[in-house]
């Protein structure tokens, strides 16, 4: 099979999807020569450094029968857009009782790795989540970049897909074929049986490096990529540690009202999960600081397959209803 | 205001326009005052001449973004009475099925693409609806109505720029009543005529008396031509005042405004001021007029039945339309 990078991955298939279809519209401050180049610069649109105005106009579009993607780049920069994002474009179809459509895909990177420092690296997904009406998508491979990419140019929703900074150059096979990932279909990326470890975006590499130390030590380990935050599987989580007992959460976000507290939340809420538990579960998450500059602050502030390692030996060890 | 005996029909739509929102709004603030309207609701009394003028020189396809003051501009673009006072009344039959209330009205049949509860907010909107129209390669345009106080937003000024560079056909017409909320525009706008800031965006701007409908629509029929013609966007600043303070309230609401400003402009309320007009070239009657505000009269009293007739949503009616694929399911 084809192997392929994350970063071209969206490329090639938004220029797969603006083939397939002229309603969709490019805008940002970043344009790739190569789709200007078979679609014009009419549909490939170089826009002013000008956030607000960008995504209003993508809504405005979409409403109109359009289909706009904006990579506003940085989630960083997104926060400038925040009206639009939170007050227009995500409550738009619901205030207007569904009498219009509004499918925009909005693009920013997440997560820390390329020390960057604050004002460029963050991670604020949950943030996004808190809000109804927006599809929230953090894909960890050139696969699910792929097949959610395709997922979100073809939904009738406004789509934030998130994709990771750091993951850029990260290779994987992708099939040639038209495949999509539906949203709200978490992935089982290794199968265990005595912890569940849910990893978000780069976490998810982290946690498969961490499996493949804890097996070298007996541990069996599950890994799970939920793939799509909005819409959330948590029945293959739940069920999952139903089969394990121990739940790891790994997420490189701040910790407060975070992805990995809600996917805890979910799975102690319900009986059958909570029932199974053998041991109370662990959160692995950033540090709950902005993110430094220097090297080893920054590492600092971010999980690693090291502290993810401890987190699931400790749950290995820890005491729940099952081990009393 | 010129008025001229072949406009007849022409004045006689404005005059009725103008005196559908103004008895709509009357109706509307008094049953709000006996909270048979909960919420929110701007009253758009005395600014009738600027939506009405605007929307006049507009076709159905061409498209609007309105504001929190929104209810001119809904009827002046062709929604339906009935479908907006029942959205004000909550039901299930309103523009939004009840999940929009007075500041969301929107009917993208008519081309009104959403009144908008954040003072700005909707110029990205407007902005994309004439990149739509341009892309199309159609002459549509589009129009974003709002206040002195928007042209404070940085939204505003992205936007001009926007839709200068990119030439866009896209009509900014600015409701300039004098207020933003309670905040005079001589403390909030640094220049007096904002329609001067037209040319920091390189696109034309022009100074209208707001309660002169004649006035305005000229100005309107010009950017709009502008606009069909590949000219780019245009600017048309409407000075004009509200009537009310800046929303309807139940509790005595503090009005800084000076009393005798608001009696002056009472005195140029720009429906009577059409009519009388009408009426002194002969091209009218009195009698003709009042035969008009009975039909109005008679439409509101008709859109209040259709309001209380309608059912209230299911309280599991909000758990619907949350996402456009989801539908109407909940």
């Amino acid at each position: 099979m084809r192997e392929i990078t994350y970063a071209q991955a969206i490329n090639e298939t938004l220029q797969e999807e603006f083939r397939r279809d002229k309603k969709y519209v490019y805008m940002s401050t970043e344009t790739i020569p190569a789709m200007v180049k078979e679609f014009g610069a009419e549909r490939i649109r170089a826009t002013p450094i000008s956030e607000s105005a960008v995504v209003g106009a993508a809504i405005g579009l979409a409403g109109s029968g359009f289909r706009p993607v904006v990579n506003l780049r940085m989630a960083t920069f997104g926060f400038v857009a925040t009206d639009q994002i939170v007050n227009q474009a995500a409550k738009i179809t619901y205030m207007f009782g569904g009498q219009a459509k509004f499918p925009i895909v909005i693009l920013m990177t997440v997560g820390a790795g390329r020390y960057m420092a604050a004002q460029h690296q963050i991670s604020p997904y949950s943030m996004y989540m808190n809000v109804p009406g927006l599809k929230i998508i953090l894909p960890a491979t050139p696969y699910d970049v792929k097949g959610l990419l395709r997922t979100a140019l073809r939904n009738t929703n406004p789509v934030i897909f998130f994709t990771h900074v750091a993951l850029s150059d990260e290779r994987g096979e992708v099939p040639d074929d038209d495949f999509t990932v539906p949203f709200g279909q978490a992935e089982i990326k290794q199968k265990g049986s005595d912890v569940t470890v849910v990893a978000l975006s780069r976490m998810v590499q982290e946690s498969l490096a961490a499996a493949r130390q804890m097996e070298s030590q007996g541990i069996s380990v599950e890994v799970i990529d939920p793939r799509t935050l909005v819409p959330m599987d948590t029945d293959t989580i739940k069920n999952s540690v139903v089969k394990t007992g121990r739940l790891v959460v790994v997420d490189e976000a701040c910790p407060t009202c975070g992805a990995a507290s809600e996917i805890a939340s979910q799975v102690v809420q319900d009986e059958r999960s909570f029932l199974s538990l053998k041991a109370a579960p662990k959160l692995v998450t950033g540090a709950g600081i902005p993110i430094p500059y220097s090297p080893p602050m920054e590492k600092f502030a971010v999980p690693d397959r090291t502290k993810i390692a401890a987190a699931i030996k400790a749950v290995m060890e820890g005491k729940g209803r099952k081990s009393r | 205001m010129q008025v001229k005996q072949p406009d007849k029909d022409k004045l006689t739509q404005l005059y009725r326009t103008m005196l559908t929102i103004r008895r709509f709004e009357e109706r509307v603030a008094a049953d709000f005052a006996e909270m048979s309207i909960p919420g929110l609701v701007h009253s758009y009394i005395g600014e009738e001449a600027c939506a009405t003028g605007v929307c006049a020189a507009l076709r159905l396809d061409d498209k609007i973004v309105s504001t929190h003051r929104g209810h001119g501009h809904c009827i002046a673009k062709g929604a339906d009475l009935n479908r907006m006072m029942a959205e004000l009344y909550g039901r299930t039959t309103g523009y939004c099925k009840g999940k929009g209330g007075s500041m969301h009205i929107a009917d993208f049949s008519v081309g009104m693409l959403g009144a908008n509860g954040i003072v700005g907010g909707g110029f990205g909107i407007a902005t994309g609806a004439a990149l739509a129209a341009k892309l199309e390669g159609t002459d549509r345009v589009a129009v974003v109505f709002f206040g002195d106080g928007a042209s404070q937003e940085g939204t505003f000024h992205e936007n001009m720029n926007l839709a200068s560079v990119w030439k866009l056909p896209l009509i900014f017409a600015c409701e300039n009543n004098l207020w933003g909320s309670t905040v005079p525009v001589e403390l909030g706008v640094a220049v007096k005529d904002i329609a001067r800031r037209a040319a920091g965006y390189n696109m034309p701007g022009v100074t209208v008396d707001g309660n002169d409908v004649m006035a305005v629509n000229d100005a309107a029929e010009e950017a709009v031509a502008r606009a069909r013609t590949g000219g780019g966007p245009s600017f048309i600043e409407m000075k004009t005042y509200r009537w009310r303070t800046h929303t309807e309230a139940l509790w005595p609401l503090g009005d800084n405004r000076p009393k005798d400003e608001v009696e002056s402009w009472k005195k140029r309320d720009p429906i009577p001021s059409l009519g009388n007009k009408m009426i002194e070239v002969h091209m009218t009657t009195k009698e003709e007029l009042d035969v008009i505000d009975k039909e109005i009269r008679a439409r509101i009293r008709n859109a209040i039945n259709f309001a209380l007739e309608s059912p209230l949503p299911a309280p599991e009616d909000a758990l619907a339309d949350v996402f456009s694929d989801q539908g109407g399911q909940r």
